[in-house]
């Protein structure tokens, strides 16, 4: 029987001819990362750790909480920079040249298609964009960094068949809202210990930047892995950037899935997902008459804080004044991004607009600094989660949606479908 | 690895963000785990990680443990709680719980046979639930004996496990 591209990657990855979903393997690791490493050298110590198995292979920057806050986050990242100097990684980025690590990374080589990565941060599914196995890991850290392997239950697969065409940033319709839609129709464990691989014609049609959206929330259904399969676009994106050759899969005509679901792109409206979960998404058009009030919208995040996001916001916010009761935060997910948002006058409209522009951090996404929400507030984002309390006071209300809502809403002062802004 | 204890009742989508709550947490990386737990399920349980008596033991619905990766289990843990049954359980959660050495155990719906308060009597080994207050009587899925996770939680978690690992100098395959 054939396989899929998860099956496919762990085979190779666990030297074996092919692997069987329920079956334990160990499987090497192509890269890993470490962020927020306030405990790690101690335990490595403890452990008798005093190298990793490949220094090449490990990426390191803090970006939780960067710059940092209070002397307790400080702290944390003065034993980050012990460990890299003391195990010897070549690969840290020092704040000013940072990033959030799922952004920054690939662009400094981290992943090659057909990779498995084992990477800590829950969004490291995020990585499957570029037709790459990877799963989020946290307390094994140490025993990838000790041996460069991992223990690994094989996943079954699911597959989502993509038709027709995305409206696309042009008609703020994108990557985002087809996650959001899935999160909402099928479900938050519609995918969950499973290897999630979207394929079909409609794939062409999402830009890298939506694929990178998509399978950064793969997470928020479940999946261990969320797999895009290797095309120009993928090739485009990553060329002068790796540092391995790509290797890319693609599934076999008989590769079994254990469920199959078809997802139309042609006609998808803009989604919002209301408190408190990802998965209670309903088109914004549903809820836009209602004038649920802002206090604040948010642009950033490693979901949506690219390029195609900060564009649409100026197109909108072009010419326009921020809702005078309203903060718009806006954090791109690099300092690369941050730098051609000024290049390409992003900047320049944004703050015209009334906003308020940051440096790159995960900052307010997980409720850390830069945009704590208070008790009763209201906020639209552009991140990934909702959950109660995620964004600060667990008596705020947070809800999902693409920048594009995100900005519109910041103009109106009310959630508010972007296409009236067209 | 038996335990008897009294239920404590949660239902779906628990998140990691509830137990660990992120601006109380991870906005201070040096807090020590006794102190984070006293925040855990503080929004949606106000008071609930003051009221955990150490034994006690908790019941879920589906998907328990959802979203971000950060230790979570370690709250749980910290509190006393001596292990979790749940209808299903996101994978990092269960993860990260068996390399700390936390029992989770998957058993679809082990949430409609229990109350808060009952008392249930878990085998880890063997995956038996038991309500010992209903009589009712449940099978988790069990780890074989041969997996990493078995090993790994056997071993009371990760750092004794790679200790071990290590002083053989040799490759786990």
């Amino acid at each position: 029987m054939g396989a899929t591209m998860g099956e496919k990657i762990l085979a190779r990855a666990s030297g074996r001819p092919q692997v069987k979903p329920g079956e334990y393997i160990w499987a090497r690791v192509d890269g890993t990362a470490v962020i927020g490493a306030r405990n790690l050298r101690a335990r490595l110590r403890a452990l008798g750790i005093e190298r990793v198995w490949d220094p090449e292979r490990v990426y390191v920057t803090e970006d939780h909480l960067a710059p940092p806050p209070s002397v307790d986050a400080a702290n944390g990242a003065v034993e980050m920079r012990k460990f890299v100097k003391e195990f010897g990684i070549t690969h840290f980025f020092e704040w000013g040249r940072h990033g959030i690590l799922h952004e920054l990374f690939p662009h400094h080589g981290y992943v090659s298609p057909g990779d498995f990565i084992a990477s800590i941060d829950s969004h490291s599914t995020s990585y499957g964009c570029f037709n790459v196995a990877s799963c989020p890991i946290n307390e094994e850290l140490p025993l990838v960094l000790a041996t460069g392997e991992v223990w690994l239950r094989v996943p079954e697969s699911v597959r989502f068949i993509l038709t027709g065409r995305l409206p696309g940033p042009d008609q703020f319709v994108v990557g985002k809202d087809v996650i959001l839609h899935i999160a909402g129709t099928y479900g938050t464990d519609v995918a969950l210990y499973k290897s999630v691989e979207f394929v079909g014609p409609g794939v062409a049609s999402i830009s890298m930047a939506g694929r990178f959206s998509m399978a950064n929330m793969g997470i928020e259904i479940g999946a261990k892995f969320a797999i895009f399969p290797c095309d120009e676009q993928t090739l485009d994106y990553l060329k002068g950037k790796m540092r391995r050759e790509p290797r890319p899969v693609s599934p076999d005509p008989d590769a079994h899935y254990s469920a199959t679901y078809t997802v139309d792109l042609t006609h998808l409206p803009p989604y919002v997902a209301l408190p408190h979960d990802p998965g209670n998404s309903v088109p914004v058009v549903q809820v836009a008459r209602e004038r649920i009030k802002i206090d604040q919208a948010f642009i950033g995040s490693c979901t949506n804080g690219r390029m195609e996001d900060f564009r649409m916001a100026a197109r909108i916010l072009k010419g326009r004044q921020v809702h005078p009761d309203v903060r718009l935060i806006c954090t791109p997910a690099s300092q690369a991004i941050w730098k051609q948002c000024m290049e390409e006058g992003i900047w320049q409209v944004l703050a015209e607009a009334g906003a308020l522009i940051t440096s790159s951090t995960c900052g307010p996404c997980p409720g850390l600094h830069m945009g704590v929400l208070g008790d009763g507030e209201v906020c639209i984002s552009s991140s990934n989660r909702n959950f109660q309390g995620r964004m600060g006071s667990p008596k705020a209300f947070v809800y999902l949606a693409n920048p594009a809502t995100v900005a519109a809403s910041a103009v109106t002062g009310y959630i508010t479908d972007p296409r009236e802004f067209l | 690895m038996r335990f008897q204890g009294k239920v404590w009742k949660f239902g779906d989508n628990i998140s990691t963000d509830l137990m660990m709550p992120g601006s109380k947490v991870l906005a201070r990386p040096g807090i020590s785990d006794k102190e984070a737990a006293q925040f855990c399920m503080e929004a949606n349980r106000p008071g609930w990680a003051q009221q955990v008596t150490p034994g006690d033991i908790i019941i879920a619905g589906r998907n328990f443990g959802c979203g971000s990766s950060r230790p979570a289990a370690r709250m749980l843990k910290a509190l006393g709680i001596a292990c979790v049954v749940a209808d299903s359980v996101s994978r990092l959660f269960f993860r990260n719980s068996i390399h700390i050495g936390f029992p989770v155990l998957l058993c679809p719906g082990v949430s409609q046979a229990f109350e808060e308060g009952d008392v249930a009597e878990v085998d880890v080994e063997s995956g038996r639930v038991r309500n010992l207050t209903r009589g009712v009587e449940l099978q988790a899925e069990a780890l074989p004996k041969d997996s990493p996770p078995y090993q790994i939680l056997m071993a009371g978690g990760l750092d004794n496990y790679l200790k071990a690992r290590l002083a053989q100098g040799r490759r786990a395959s």
